[in-house]
This record gives structure tokens, C-alpha cells and sequence, in this order.
């Protein structure tokens, strides 16, 4: 074989050329086989050679796969290169190989210099990429018009769970595209191809991809074609049963290579170098880089690089020539480090594009020393029992035999993933998909976080954090100080836009304080301190991002899908609102009506309601876009409508008192929902909104199983809202205060009603005459029982409402006993006609209350007795005086603080009953 | 011993399987290709040894990959005969189940490795009909058939006797009635237990010892039949239902579980349940519906949302009911609706003939799956385009 000849030379007139699969385990037990076997006297490695200063620290102890070589521009921390490494990576395998043996490594491929210069927006992309090995082009995202815009950059918007497709924002330029792109259609050819290396669709748009996957099939996926020939319809597995499956029986360890590479030549004569300039310039690039190397250490070195270069580095060119195709390369200045990575982000599921989908497996089929799918199923049978399945060894035993027959009916030489992965949906899993899923996530790709020893040169987070701190003038101090921020000035968004960010990120540096003097909402305090370990948070969150809102935007994303309550999401929504992430809103307003949808739990939606309902309004004033929001709102406010009724069907006291307490928050969210404009485009109108809630309130009320104080709520706030007649509310109480209703339902009821507050029974003297006739009318046995509940209900009124409410219980209902008997003069509940002169009384203060010039000084005591003095009196006292009195009474109330009480109500926000009621005494 | 008669432990096999409908099918195709097997002509439906015997003969002449002791094919051609392709000489092969190649796959190896088969799935997804074409291509022989009732007694799992030469010569060889297991053990075929979740547990466990140890014992006679190779069995199980008695570990642990889906696309859906619907009707004299077919789709649509707990575009979750909303149902729904608009409407299938069907399809259990339809359909129906008609009839029937 004459490939055999010039592959297994070893150290001679040739370079030994290791062509390999990126991420291929197969491909790394060869290459280490074949290091062993040639003993080169130096490892060149396709990657960034910038990387070469960082080749000692791969030795440390410290280090610990999965990791990135991470390459970022100085001045533009946003745009970055990765290049990441596991374990099995055949890369790796050589790189500890060569530290181990004390033999020199170089990275050859074209320097991230040139590759991090080239401007995104050009369609050609950067000159040139490193392929397959690339979990990430080039960062491909520009600052934002305020500069501080740049989101989603770097692994931004790959979170370590799904977020990277969905963060993606569409307007991200060039290579930015890419990452997203192998999700779908016709570019998941090119994801599989990226995966084999040969192909180099990294670095490019993913509409230039699919152009050339149109153009060119076979530069695009060269191994598909290969497979093809081989009768394999997926070329992963025709890889993985011609290369990563044989085991290490053949005695020459260069023949896979040899053959592998002739299987190259003969695609690349067939296809050319697949019409990619690019590839021609980093293959020159390697070239030039191979010759100096045997120039430094003589003809022995080995190269490990994409199987579909070995040809191109084998043919002999010009050197003049390899120097014309690069001259002139933009250049950038780069820095380079090592980031810790993990075999989630290796995998493609993640919207990566990385290359792999099942790193755990690879990770298994690499370290297993033998039997791999014994070894595999036994781990599967482990975790399933882990999470209290049933699998015996039995189980393990017929998995086997299953996976391997499997194997045999599909003619393949050994059991793969899939046939294992049959094995334990048939065997272990009853057939279900749900603990499958379970062992895909945890085993298959897997948890394994990988490690850089602090040694490592800072990330790049660091430095764009640094940059935004001199730039909003906000200096890291360690002295503890408070500053204000106007949010109306640029400057200071920024800086609160800062501070959310990196609270999301962990890095609590800046700690939310109570703003003094102002309730706006244009308005933030912040007490900033830093600590020396929030630098260690700072390097920590590099994983995230390079640029401090993308990693915020990935790990706000991250937090979404990993939040365990619905609750959680909401905040979370608010606070990516406050730190200006729109970026990460998407997934996490998905999630959030992803959980809104399942969540079974009225009093969790009613929760999450007025926190979304909140976030809304903050955004209206930060002029954040709401519009997605607005929806998720409207959709969890529909929930909670179709829901709330049932859910209120046989509580007992303490639920109903929580149930309550929900209504109240939907309530007043629906109130803030419904005069939010935006709810009118397209979906249900503001109005529409209200209307519904009334409906649900009805119905409430009007439910029978509904406990008492939810049903008393729900007529209060309608009555409140005007969503109903005063007649309506009267008739309701007076069915529920009529002797069929167990008095403990009524008092609840009563609770409900009137217990925020006794202005409304100050007021209503037809209420208070039916809650004073029922209380009447109470046994004397049934009497006991509803005490205690009256009393909480009055004793919490503040005590001038009490005191009032007492002398009016005393003085007489207005109505007798119960039914409105006023004459039709005045509003329901009023004395007929007025009382001229306690009017005027009351002139003077109203005077004052609404800044007019009043006349003299005023009495504070004259608008309480105005106010009172309207009702009538009447005569008629009887045991419910008394009774109600004993209801009311609390601490000894002064007339002066009702006085003082009435005055601050009617200057405060004032709810339309009260006001009716002054008006009615004005007039 | 005590002596009384049993109905069920007369002679099993052909009276049984006759009546085994062939799965509405999720994802059956194919029928008898109009090619009846000689001397089936009076059989209403063929048995499918009978009725494919030309492709499992074709199939059998051309395949020279080792076949497992007693099996009338490799496995390779049984999977090929279920999914359907075209052999060496041309002859062509029909699809019997179309669905995943994988679980063709995975059945054929189960088989192959003498583990016993267990085919789960909601009524609807092919179960009796796969089960039936395996063991007709692995044995030749479908029938030898117990079905799954919850009065199924352990004499039709294991034996029975005949009384008359009980009583006239005592326990013995001949006054044993074999069971179709028993018999399947004996010649080395496949036995089929329809619906085993619908057997009680007790009579369930007869199959442990039969699945384990390949044996049967026969302790009026202290003798065991012993299986011979090539024995194995196929169950079929309905994974859904009420009522059912699960099975206990022990037996579900000799099982490998196939799980049949439900249909992959809406439009093999639709085509399914219009399919059948058009036959049913037929069969019923209903007239034909002139645009019946929109609201087939949107039956289909409804049932897949819910069952699936997403919308069809993707972006909403959604809670799913307690029902099954499988296939089967969407047939029975527009079926339902079909008849309600020929005989009460104007033969026109309309939204209102079909929502009443749907909300009895959807809301089985009054409290939570009301609530679930409710939130489906004011957050899902109500904004949807050219479905403002059904909100409208799912809104009154809702009511």
C-alpha cells in the first residue's frame, strides 16, 4: 500500500501526517498509538499558534478536560474564536502526549490573529477558519450603537442548555449565523459535516454554507461520500464502524492513516480542494508552518491535523507560492487563553455546532478499556437505579444480547449508540422515552465540567468588564458607598444596566438599596462594594461570555430553563427587563408560558402575574420592547381566569385566606395589565381584559362552593371597580347574611367584603344596616363562633374607621333593618337632602385638602362630622347595637386620629368611594 | 379434583383469531394487495400467512442468511417483509407497517434472541396487526392466539381438560386439552396473548415460569412440556387505558417493551382517520361530506395538540387531558359527527356535529380535563384564524 509506505515511514524524508476526525475518540487512541510507535521529534497540532505560549499549562495539574483554547480580539472582547478539547479529542491526546514525552508542540493552522481580523459583515468570512475543531466562529457580533450593545457574542448565546439557537439574535452577522444554523434543514448535513472535520462550513454564513452544500455535496461532506461508497446512508456511522469501532488488534498503528488518507486523495482529485479559498490559505499557511518546523527539529515531526488536509500538506508547492497566498491578511491584536468547558457545550443539541452529539459516549468508548457496551450498559443500569428504576443484572444481560443481535441484523461490526440506545429503551426502560431521556442527558452527553488551573492568562470578560467600568465611569472600590441613578441619563442607564448585569452573572458587586426621597420609578440606589473574590466570580462567569451582557444574556438563559418555579421565571424576566437583556428574553419569556402552560397551580400563576405585570411597566419606562411580554401577561392572566373559579371549589380557612390574597394580586395586575396599551394590537383589548376578570369575579361570587371570604373579595372588588350595582352587591350580602347561610360562612363572607378597611360600611349605611341586622339576628349559640372572626375582620380597621363605625351602630342603621328605606333623594346608602350647614362646615377643609384659598383657619375635627353627620339619625337601638359595638370596639379611639385618618385618606390616592362620599357631602 | 365445565378450554386457535380485527391503523397499510390465498375465498379476512403467503414464499426462496432454529425466515427478511422492499428477482415486497424502521428492528432481534415481545401502544397503533405478521413470517402461523379478557382464565394461558375422559380414565396425556401456548411451546412457534394487560394478574403470572424456564409444568400429571427452540412469544398491551392490571415486575422483566407511536405527521393522520371514516360511512350509508375533510384536519389537529401538549406551530405548551385522543378516537369523533349532520343537519359536517364529540373525546375526568379544554380553547382556538366557527360551537357545548 503505497499510502502505508510514506504514512508509516516514520521519522524520514516525510512528515508523519496523522489525519484525523475532530472529537473522533477512534481517531485519538490511533493517534497516540501511532505517536507511540514513530517517535517524532516534534507534534505539530492543527490550531491557532498563538496557542504555542500556552502549551505548558496543558500539563498542569490543574488542567482538566473538557477545555477551550479561547481566542479574543484586544479592543473587541466580543469577538472571540474557541477551540474546544476533550478528553478523547485526538488533539489533546497528542498535545499530553508530547508533554509527557518532553517533545515540543506547535499549533500550525492560520493565526486567530487573521482569522478574529476579517470584518464579519464580508460574505467571504474570515480569510480563513480552523475547521471542524471550532466549537465557535468568530464571535461575528458588532457593538451596538451605544457600544455597550454588543449581546450575544462569543458562547453567548450558547448557554449551556439550548439557549444558542433560540438566543441567537437574526441580525447577528457573518459566522454568527452558523452557530445556529446546523439545527435545521438542509444546513444539518453541513452539522454532520462539521463534525467530520473534512468540512469546514466554520467560519462561514450559513447562507454560504448551504450555497456550497448546493454547489459542492462532497467538499461539504466528503466522509458522506465516503460513506455512500461504503453503503452507508449515515455517514456518522459508517465513521464510526470503519474507524472509531476497530479496536487496537491491527498490528500497524499508521494504517488507518494511510488509508484514511488515500480515501482523501482520492475525494480531492475527484472534488478539488472544494472551491473554498480559505482552505488554501490555511493549508499554505500549515505548509509553511511544517516546513519551518523540520527546519528547527530535523524531518521526525507528526502532524496531527482534519483528514482533509493530509493531502494538500503532502503535495509538494513553492514556498514564494504558500507566501503569496497570505500575504495581506488583516490582522488583529489577539490575546489567547484557556476557558473551562463542558461536554454539554461539545454537543450539538446545544445549538453549538461544535460537532458531537454524544461526548459521554465518546468519552465512554475512549476510557473503557475493554467490552464497551457491557461497560456502557452496566453505567445505563447504574443511573437508572440511581433514580429508583428496577434493573437487575438481568437486565444488563438481555440489553447486551439485544444490542448485539441488533447489531448483527443491521450488519454492523459492533454494537454503536443506537443499537444500544434500542437496547435499553426495549430492556430497561419499559419502552418509554422518559428515563431514556434521562440517560441521553446524563450519560450520553453528560455532565463533565472541565478545569484550567488559575494560572491561565484572564479571560476576556474581565477586560470588557474593565472597559465598561472606565467607560461609565463606575471604579471598582473596596470602600462601601452609595450612588443614585437618574435612569433618565444616559450614563447612569448604563451603569444600572451594568450592575443587573452582573448580579445575574453572580458578581454582586453592586447591592440594590432602598431609594431615599422618591418613589419613581426613573430612580436606583445601589450600594457598591468590591470585594477582591468577586474577581475570582468575574473569571468564573468567563464561560458565559466574553462580553458582559452576552454571558449575562447566556446565563440568564441558562437560569430560565434550569429555574425551578414558575415564580422564579418571572423574576427572572423582570430582572433581565431591568439589566436590558433583551436578548436572553425570548427563551426565558418561552419558558416562562412553557411553565405558565403546565403548571397545573392557580395560586403559582396567580403569583407570577403581578411580577410580569410589574416587569411590564418597568419596561415602559427603561423604552424596553414589551411586546413579547405583553402576550406571555395576557396568556398567564387567561390561565389564571380559567382556572381560579375551579380552584376555588373546597378550601379550608387557611387556603381561602391564601386564595384571597391571590384574587387581590390578580386584581390589581389586571389593573395595571388593562391600561398597558400595548395589550391592544392584535390580541384581546385592555378592556377586554377587565371585562373578562369581571366575569371570573361574578362568578365567584356567585359560586356556592367558593368559601366566604373569597366570594366576599370577589363582590368587593367588583363592587370597587364599578363592574357591578351597589343594588347587585346589596342583594348579594343579603343572601349571604339571610338566616339559610351558617353564620361562620357569613361572617367569613363579611371578612371578605369589608375587611380591608370599614370605609365602605362607614359609608354604605344599607351595608352596614344588613351586616348589623344579620349580626342580630345571629343565635345566641352561633354567636361564640362567629366572634372571633368579626373581631379579626374590625380589629382591623384603624381605629377612627371603628370609633365611626360605632357611634353610626349606635346612633341607628339608616335603613331600619336592612332594606334601603332612604328616600330616593340621595345615593343609595345617604340620608335624603342635605344638611346645608355641615356642608358649608366642611368647605374650609376640602378648601385646604385641594389647595385652594380657604377662608380662615380649618377645624380638623369639621370633616368627620360633615361626612357623618349626612346619614340621618335614626332611632332604634336594640342587642345589635350593642353586639356591633362589641364587634367594632377595640382600643379607645380619639375622635382626633379618626379625624386625622379621614383627612389622610381623602388626601391620598382616594378610591372612587370615598370620594363619592365627599362629593355627596360637598353637594 | 373438582370437575366442572369450562367454556373457554374448548379448541382455541381459528375460532379466536377470526375475530381479531386488523388494527384501524396508525400505521398499517397494505391489506390483503387483492390477492386472496387459495381456498380463503369464503373467509371474510384471511389470516396473514394466507393472504401474503406469495411474499413470504418469494421472500423464503431468496433468502440465504441463517435463520434461528424453527424460524420459516432470517431475520432480516422477517423486517423486510413487515417494512416492505423489493427482492433480488424483482418481486415486490408490500409495507405492512409503515412507522420507524427501528422498531421493526428492535421486535425482529427481540424475537431473535428468545426474549419474549411486548408491543405497547394506544388503541390504534398497529399492535395486532404487527404482531400478527410476525409470527406469521417467523412461524408461519398466526394463530396460535390467546385472547386478553379480564375473564381470561389460566386454562386458556396453560391447558384445560376434557372432562368426559377426566372422569372415564383419570388425569393423563390424552384428557389434556393443550393451550395455544402450550402448543406453540411444543412445535417451536409463536404464541400471541392479545390485550395481556386485560388479563387479571394472577392469570398474567401463569406466563412467568413459561417465559423464564421455557417450560410448562403439568403437575396433575407430574410431567412439563418443555419449549422447543424457536418457542417465543408476542403480547400486545394497551398501555393507556383504564382498567387495566399492570404487570407485575417479575413479568414485565422477560418482556422486551416496542412502544408503537402514534402517527408522525398530521397529513398521515388525516389520510388515516379520512381513510377509515369513508369506509365506515360507506358501511353506515351515511352521505358523503363534501368538505368533511377540513374538519377532519381539525379534528386531527385538536386531538395531536392536545396529546402532544404543544401547539402545531410550536409555540405554546399545553396541558394534557387525561384521555388518550388517540387515532381511533379522532375516527370515531368525525364518524360521530358525520352521522349527526346526515341525520339531523343538513349533511354538511360542520363544527357544531364535530365539538360535541371532541369535548366527550377530550374531558374524561370533569374536574382537571375541564379546565385543560377550557385553557385550550381560550388560548389556543379562540386566537386562531378561520376557527372562529368551532370556538363558537366548542363554547356553547362547553357551556
Amino acid at each position: 500500500m503505497a499510502g502505508a509506505d510514506r504514512a508509516g515511514g516514520g521519522p524520514g524524508a516525510e512528515p508523519l501526517l496523522l489525519g484525523i476526525r475532530h472529537h473522533g475518540p477512534g481517531s485519538a487512541r490511533a493517534v497516540r498509538a501511532a505517536l507511540e510507535a514513530a517517535r517524532p521529534s516534534a507534534v505539530l497540532i492543527e490550531g491557532p499558534p498563538e496557542a504555542d505560549a500556552l502549551v505548558p499549562l496543558a500539563a498542569d495539574a490543574g488542567m482538566r478536560p473538557p477545555v477551550a483554547l479561547l481566542a479574543h480580539a484586544v479592543d473587541e472582547p466580543g469577538r472571540s474564536v474557541f477551540w474546544p478539547l476533550a478528553a478523547f479529542s485526538p488533539e489533546w491526546v497528542a498535545l499530553r502526549w508530547a508533554l509527557e514525552h518532553e517533545v515540543p508542540v506547535r499549533f500550525i493552522d492560520l493565526p486567530a490573529a487573521h482569522t478574529l481580523a476579517g470584518p464579519p459583515e464580508d460574505t467571504g468570512g474570515p480569510p480563513a477558519a480552523p475547521d471542524g475543531i471550532r466549537a465557535e466562529p468568530p464571535g461575528g457580533t458588532h457593538p451596538g450603537p451605544d457600544g455597550a450593545g454588543a449581546i450575544g457574542a462569543g458562547p453567548g448565546g450558547a448557554g449551556p442548555d439550548g439557549g444558542g439557537a433560540a438566543g441567537d439574535p437574526p441580525t447577528r452577522p457573518g459566522p454568527g449565523a452558523e452557530q445556529a444554523e446546523p439545527q435545521d434543514g438542509g444546513a444539518a448535513e453541513a452539522a454532520g459535516a462539521a463534525q467530520a472535520e473534512a468540512v469546514d462550513t466554520t467560519g462561514t454564513t450559513a447562507a454560504e454554507a448551504g450555497e456550497r452544500a448546493a454547489a459542492d455535496p462532497v467538499r461539504v461532506d466528503p466522509l458522506a461520500a465516503l460513506a455512500r461508497a461504503a453503503g452507508y446512508d449515515d455517514p456518522e456511522r459508517w465513521w464510526e464502524d470503519a474507524v472509531e469501532h476497530r479496536g487496537a488488534d491491527s498490528g500497524d498503528p499508521f494504517a488507518p492513516f494511510a488509508a484514511l488518507e488515500e480515501a482523501m486523495e482520492a475525494l480531492r482529485e475527484t472534488c478539488g480542494a472544494g472551491g473554498d479559498p480559505r482552505d488554501l490559505v490555511r493549508e499554505a499557511h500549515m505548509r509553511l508552518r511544517v516546513r519551518a518546523a523540520r527546519r528547527e527539529f530535523g524531518d521526525g515531526v507528526a502532524v496531527v491535523c482534519g483528514a482533509w488536509h493530509v493531502p494538500a500538506l503532502r503535495r509538494r508547492t513553492a514556498v514564494a507560492a504558500d507566501r503569496a497566498l497570505l500575504k495581506g491578511l488583516p490582522r488583529a491584536r489577539t490575546d489567547m487563553t484557556w476557558v473551562p468547558w463542558t461536554h454539554r457545550r461539545l454537543s450539538r443539541s446545544s445549538g453549538y455546532g461544535a460537532g458531537i452529539d454524544s461526548p459521554g459516549w465518546y468519552a465512554h468508548l475512549f476510557d473503557a478499556p475493554d467490552r464497551p457496551v457491557e461497560r456502557w450498559l452496566t453505567r445505563v443500569a447504574g443511573l437508572l437505579r440511581e433514580e429508583d428504576r428496577i434493573v437487575s443484572s438481568a437486565h444488563v444481560i438481555e440489553a447486551v444480547r439485544l444490542a448485539g443481535t441488533l447489531a448483527a441484523l443491521r450488519g454492523r461490526p459492533l454494537p454503536g449508540l443506537g443499537e444500544t440506545t434500542e437496547a435499553v429503551r426495549a430492556v430497561m426502560c419499559d419502552g418509554s422515552d422518559v428515563p431514556l431521556a434521562l440517560v441521553r442527558d446524563r450519560l450520553v452527553v453528560g455532565d463533565v465540567l472541565g478545569e484550567v488551573p488559575d494560572t491561565a492568562p484572564a479571560v476576556p470578560l474581565q477586560r470588557d468588564l474593565t472597559r465598561l467600568q472606565r467607560r461609565l465611569r463606575l471604579r471598582p472600590e473596596a470602600r462601601e458607598r452609595e450612588v443614585e441613578l437618574d435612569l433618565r441619563k444616559e450614563t447612569d442607564a448604563g451603569r444600572s444596566r451594568l450592575l443587573h448585569r452582573l448580579r445575574l452573572l453572580g458578581v454582586a458587586w453592586g447591592e440594590p438599596a432602598v431609594s431615599r426621597g422618591t418613589t419613581g420609578t426613573f430612580r436606583e440606589s445601589w450600594r457598591l462594594r468590591w470585594e477582591p473574590e468577586l474577581s475570582v466570580r468575574v473569571a468564573e462567569a468567563g464561560g458565559w461570555g466574553t462580553t458582559v451582557p452576552a454571558a449575562a444574556a447566556a446565563k440568564a438563559e441558562a437560569d430560565a430553563v434550569a429555574a425551578g418555579s414558575l415564580a422564579a421565571v418571572t423574576a427572572l424576566a423582570e430582572q433581565c427587563l431591568l439589566a436590558g437583556l433583551a436578548d436572553a428574553l425570548p427563551v426565558v419569556m418561552r419558558v416562562l408560558s412553557d411553565r405558565a402552560a403546565l403548571d397545573a397551580d392557580v395560586g403559582h400563576l396567580a403569583q407570577a402575574l403581578p411580577a410580569l405585570v410589574r416587569a411590564l411597566r418597568y419596561g415602559d419606562v427603561r423604552g424596553t420592547a414589551t411586546r413579547a411580554l405583553t402576550e406571555v401577561a395576557a396568556g398567564l392572566a387567561e390561565r389564571v381566569f380559567v382556572g381560579l373559579p375551579p380552584a376555588c371549589a373546597g378550601l379550608d380557612a387557611d387556603a381561602a385566606q391564601e386564595m384571597r390574597r391571590h384574587v387581590d394580586a390578580v386584581h390589581t395586575a389586571v389593573g395595571l395589565l388593562g391600561d398597558t396599551p400595548a395589550a391592544a394590537p392584535g390580541g384581546p383589548g385592555p378592556g377586554d381584559v377587565r371585562v373578562r376578570w369581571h366575569t371570573v369575579l361574578r362568578t365567584l361570587a356567585d359560586r356556592d362552593t367558593v368559601p366566604g371570604v373569597v366570594r366576599g373579595r370577589a363582590a368587593r372588588l367588583l363592587l370597587d371597580d364599578g363592574g357591578t350595582e351597589q343594588e347587585w352587591a346589596a342583594r348579594v350580602m343579603g343572601l349571604v347574611l339571610s338566616p339559610g347561610t351558617p353564620p361562620t360562612d357569613a361572617a367569613a363572607w363579611i371578612e371578605g367584603f369589608v375587611g380591608d378597611g370599614g370605609m365602605l360600611l362607614l359609608h354604605d349605611e344599607r351595608l352596614l344596616g344588613l351586616v348589623d341586622a344579620w349580626l342580630t339576628g345571629v343565635p345566641a349559640e352561633a354567636f361564640t363562633d362567629v366572634l372571633p372572626l368579626l373581631r379579626r375582620t374590625f380589629a382591623a380597621y384603624e381605629p377612627g374607621v371603628r370609633r365611626s363605625l360605632g357611634e353610626l351602630v349606635r346612633r341607628g342603621p339608616a335603613g331600619g333593618a336592612g332594606s334601603g328605606t332612604a328616600p330616593s333623594a340621595g345615593p343609595p346608602g345617604f340620608g335624603a337632602g342635605l344638611d346645608e350647614g355641615r356642608a358649608d362646615a366642611v368647605l374650609p377643609v376640602l378648601g385646604l385638602l385641594l389647595g385652594l384659598d380657604a377662608p380662615g383657619a380649618a377645624d380638623p375635627d369639621l370633616p368627620a362630622q360633615g361626612t357623618r353627620g349626612v346619614h340621618g339619625t335614626h332611632a332604634g337601638h336594640g342587642v345589635g347595637e350593642d353586639r356591633t359595638a362589641a364587634a367594632t370596639a377595640g382600643s379607645a379611639p380619639s375622635a382626633r386620629a379618626g379625624t386625622e385618618t379621614g383627612r389622610r385618606r381623602a388626601a391620598g390616592d382616594g378610591g372612587g368611594v370615598r370620594m363619592n362620599a365627599v362629593e355627596g357631602a360637598v353637594r | 379434583m373438582s370437575v366442572s365445565v369450562d367454556p373457554t378450554s374448548v379448541e382455541p386457535s381459528r375460532k379466536h383469531s377470526a375475530s381479531t380485527p386488523a388494527g384501524l391503523s396508525a400505521a398499517t397499510v397494505a391489506g390483503p394487495s387483492g390477492r386472496p390465498a387459495a381456498g380463503s375465498q369464503q373467509v371474510l379476512r384471511p389470516h396473514a400467512e394466507d393472504a401474503f403467503g406469495a411474499e413470504l414464499a418469494a421472500l423464503a426462496a431468496q433468502d440465504d442468511r441463517p435463520r434461528p432454529a424453527r424460524w420459516r425466515l432470517s431475520p432480516w427478511a422477517v423486517a423486510t417483509y413487515l417494512l416492505g422492499g423489493t427482492l433480488p428477482d424483482g418481486t415486490v415486497i408490500t409495507p405492512k407497517y409503515v412507522g420507524p424502521r427501528r422498531i421493526v428492528e428492535v421486535a425482529v432481534t427481540t424475537l431473535a434472541t428468545d426474549r419474549a415481545l411486548l408491543l405497547l401502544g394506544v388503541p390504534g397503533t398497529a399492535k395486532t396487526w404487527v404482531s400478527e405478521h410476525l409470527a406469521a413470517a417467523v412461524s408461519g402461523d398466526s394463530t396460535l392466539l390467546v385472547q386478553g379478557t379480564a375473564g381470561t382464565p389460566e386454562e386458556a394461558v396453560r391447558y384445560g381438560w376434557d372432562y368426559a375422559r377426566l372422569l372415564a380414565h383419570g388425569p393423563s396425556r390424552e384428557a389434556l386439552v393443550p393451550g395455544p401456548v402450550m402448543r406453540a411451546m411444543a412445535q417451536g412457534a409463536t404464541a400471541r396473548v392479545e390485550e395481556l394487560t386485560r388479563i387479571p394478574a394472577d392469570v398474567q403470572d401463569t406466563l412467568i415460569t413459561i417465559l423464564s424456564e421455557k417450560t410448562l409444568p403439568i403437575p396433575e400429571l407430574g410431567d412439563e412440556v418443555q419449549a422447543v427452540r424457536g418457542f417465543n412469544l408476542i403480547a400486545t398491551a394497551n398501555d393507556r387505558d383504564r382498567g387495566v392490571n399492570e404487570l407485575s415486575s417479575a413479568l414485565r422483566r422477560r418482556f422486551n417493551t416496542v412502544v408503537l407511536p402514534l402517527p408522525e405527521t398530521p397529513e398521515a393522520e388525516v389520510d388515516i382517520v379520512s381513510r377509515r371514516v369513508d369506509q365506515i360511512g360507506r358501511s353506515l350509508d351515511l352521505p358523503a361530506a363534501p368538505d368533511g375533510i377540513d374538519e377532519i384536519r381539525r379534528v386531527v389537529t385538536v386531538f395531536r395538540e392536545l396529546r402532544d401538549g404543544i401547539t402545531a406551530d410550536g409555540r405554546t405548551r399545553l396541558k394534557s387531558p387525561s384521555g388518550t385522543l388517540s387515532t381511533a378516537e379522532a375516527i370515531s369523533v368525525v364518524t360521530g359527527g358525520l352521522a349527526l349532520a346526515a341525520h339531523f343537519g343538513d349533511g354538511v359536517l360542520r363544527p357544531g356535529d364535530i365539538a360535541a364529540g371532541i369535548l366527550g373525546a377530550v374531558v374524561r375526568d370533569p374536574a382537571a380535563d375541564r379546565v385543560i379544554w377550557q385553557e385550550y380553547l381560550e388560548t389556543v382556538v379562540r386566537e386562531r384564524d378561520g376557527w372562529k366557527d368551532f370556538y363558537r360551537a366548542c363554547r356553547e357545548v362547553s357551556a
